[in-house]
């Protein structure tokens, strides 16, 4: 009795410690999106040097006006690019990984692991041979050379992705699969894709995200300003001296927008995906 | 028992022949068939392209139109070039400090979020949330906000006046605090002079000085700022792993907590450390869109990495011979601590 008394208030201090930490963390965190925000908002003459971290006491979106035209044609060509990217790889990943975890074939595990140094590779180790290829088939500077070269290298991660979630799936809807003479296609096409829908989401906001937030292909695959990709645009936008901090962080901000949306609201698929992508 | 075993494999697969084995090797050729373009290409665009940009590092004079991969006579001596120059020192330098500061603060307030996220109820979703977003956005729109913050004119040193410790700073020694931040060059703790008295031989070869650049400083923060939310999450998911009764038992409320946490959730969270250390870590070694937006090779070279280095190497100075010998150190940096992880899993997995 006198235990539980005495415990008491230090459980409720412990829980304030606790919030309190949290707070200020979640303080810390947030301080760098306040700046971007408030920033962008903001008329150039306030987004300087000495005002930095005080709220608007305008709000103004010539920042946010003059960082969307210049950039807006670069969010098209990330929107162009990353579309049919994330489909195509979420598709082969998908098959890939019912491949490897569902029909188990000679070598599977090795080939899996052989398939995985892909992810680990510094792309800096591929770049000459592969702007050389891209330039032999004609695909250098375009979009869908930049659409297949994230295509090649999603190939492990996407893989990796189906293959840790078909596992959850039991191996008996194989096996009946296979006493009703269903072969390997139509196992997959009748009985796994139509359970793949999850997968596929947490696949595909991970791809998303990747080759959305994708900087070294956007600047080496495509040379051409109006076709490079949103995140190489607003590297330009910021290394140019004459442009005003609120353009600059009003063209972060929205760069930044369509990967903070998918999270906000698929947070959790994103979380799943970053955890199915960590462990094999 | 290595008799029943053995019993047990022959009728298992006396069962699997009676049931139609060449279905099932039917289905596993297919299978294999099916993977094979993932492997032929995976083959060609990853083992292939570095056996190309080996071969280029050992090349005399490559370049994309004359594509002439004639050796050097001396095997490395584009390696040996390329260690001597003062500018990679100094890159090497910087990478390896970096990558173990961002593994050891992503990792501490990873793991410390982590434990209080886990432990607290009310909320705990809305604050995991916050923590983790950063690692939504790009490592460009987290350079260019940084760059800012931490730009000596304005940024973190208006905070630091605001807050008077720039003020208490002048008063106790008399000096203005004017942190020169991403334009310092600083390097702090500099060891050469060590190098030389113990190895007089090292200190000719040794073109960048050994130590702390003081411009790193602001990349670390950044770079964790983006990741502990990564390694929280991935400590949640191995605290998850771990049962409600043995997390209560190491929960013990006043002096047993901390021998709790070490005697008990800390051995257990064990693998999880190792598979955040290699994965932060080959994220940070291959590290080159941060420092590429927020502070390029820096003053003296003071934040060059080889990342920006092979960077700059191809596609700048043209000079493909040296790029590509450094871009395979990097590959080298990252195999390092890949490998074994790979190995080991991989390991596990077939036995």
């Amino acid at each position: 009795m006198s235990a539980i008394v005495t415990r008491a208030p230090r459980r409720v201090g412990g829980a304030i410690a606790r919030y309190v930490i949290l707070a200020l963390f979640a303080l810390a965190f947030l301080l760098p999106l306040y700046v971007m925000v408030t920033a962008s908002l903001k008329p150039a003459r306030d987004a300087g040097i000495d005002g930095m971290w005080l709220l608007p006491q305008v709000i103004d979106f010539s920042g946010l006006a003059t960082a969307w035209e210049r950039i807006s044609p670069n969010m098209l060509n990330s929107v162009v690019l990353v579309i049919p990217a994330t489909i195509i790889s979420s598709m082969i990943g998908s098959i890939n990984g019912f491949l490897l975890s569902k029909i188990r074939f000679r070598w599977s595990n090795v080939a899996f692991v052989v398939i995985l140094v892909g992810m680990y590779i510094p792309f800096q180790a591929i770049l000459v041979p592969l702007v050389q290829f891209l330039q032999s088939v004609g695909l250098y500077g375009t979009m869908p050379g930049l659409i297949l070269t994230h295509v090649i290298y999603g190939l492990p991660i996407t893989t990796l992705i189906f293959r840790n979630y078909y596992v959850g799936i039991p191996n008996e809807l194989v096996e009946a699969a296979s006493i009703d003479g269903a072969g390997v296609v139509r196992t997959y096409l009748s009985i796994f894709l139509p359970l793949s829908a999850p997968g596929f989401v947490v696949c595909a906001i991970f791809q998303f995200t990747n080759i959305w937030n994708d900087f070294l292909f956007g600047l080496v695959v495509i040379p051409s300003s109006t076709l490079q990709p949103v995140t190489v645009a607003l590297n330009n936008l910021s290394g140019t001296t004459s442009v005003d901090w609120n353009v600059v962080m009003a063209g972060a901000l929205i760069a930044a927008v369509p990967t903070l949306i998918a999270y906000i609201f698929l947070g959790r698929f994103f979380v799943k995906g970053l955890i199915a992508g960590s462990y094999r | 028992m290595a008799d029943t075993a053995t019993s047990l494999g022959v009728r298992r697969s006396s069962i699997r022949r009676a049931s139609g084995s060449r279905l099932h090797r039917g289905r596993r050729t297919l299978a294999a068939a099916l993977f094979a373009p993932t492997l032929l290409v995976v083959g060609i665009f990853v083992y292939g392209f570095i056996a190309f940009t080996l071969r280029v590092s050992v090349s005399k004079d490559y370049n994309p139109l004359n594509r002439d991969l004639t050796a050097t006579p001396g095997l490395l001596d584009n390696y040996a070039e390329l260690m001597a120059t003062p500018r990679f020192q100094a890159s090497l330098r910087n990478i390896i400090i970096f990558t173990i500061a961002v593994l050891v603060v992503s990792v501490v307030v990873g793991m410390v979020l982590a434990l209080i996220v886990d432990k607290t109820v009310r909320a705990s979703g809305l604050f995991r949330s916050i923590y983790l977003l950063p690692y939504a956005l790009s490592f460009i729109v987290t350079g260019v906000v940084w760059r800012w913050i931490f730009t000596p004119e304005t940024g973190i040193n208006l905070l630091l006046q605001a807050s008077g410790v720039s003020g208490l700073y002048q008063s106790v020694t008399g000096e203005p605090l004017k942190p020169g931040w991403i334009t310092d060059p600083t390097v702090a703790g500099s060891v050469n002079d060590l190098i030389a008295a113990v190895f007089p031989g090292a200190a000719d070869f040794l073109q960048a000085q050994l130590g702390i650049p003081l411009a790193l400083i602001p990349v670390v923060v950044a770079a964790s700022w983006q990741l502990s939310g990564f390694a929280m999450a991935m400590f949640l998911a191995g605290l998850g792993g771990i049962p409600e009764e043995i997390k209560e038992a190491s929960r013990v409320d006043g002096a047993g907590a901390w021998r709790g946490f070490w005697n008990i959730t800390f051995p257990l969270l064990r693998p999880t450390i190792v598979i955040a250390l290699v994965l932060l870590g080959h994220v940070a070694l291959k590290s080159f869109d941060l420092f590429y937006a927020m502070v390029g090779s820096g003053p003296g070279f003071a934040t060059d990495i080889p990342g920006i280095f092979v960077y700059d190497q191809m596609f700048r100075a043209l000079n493909y011979n040296i790029g590509a010998a450094a871009s395979i150190v990097m590959l080298v940096l990252v195999s390092v601590v890949v490998v074994p992880y790979l190995a080991r899993t991989y390991a596990r997995e077939d036995a």
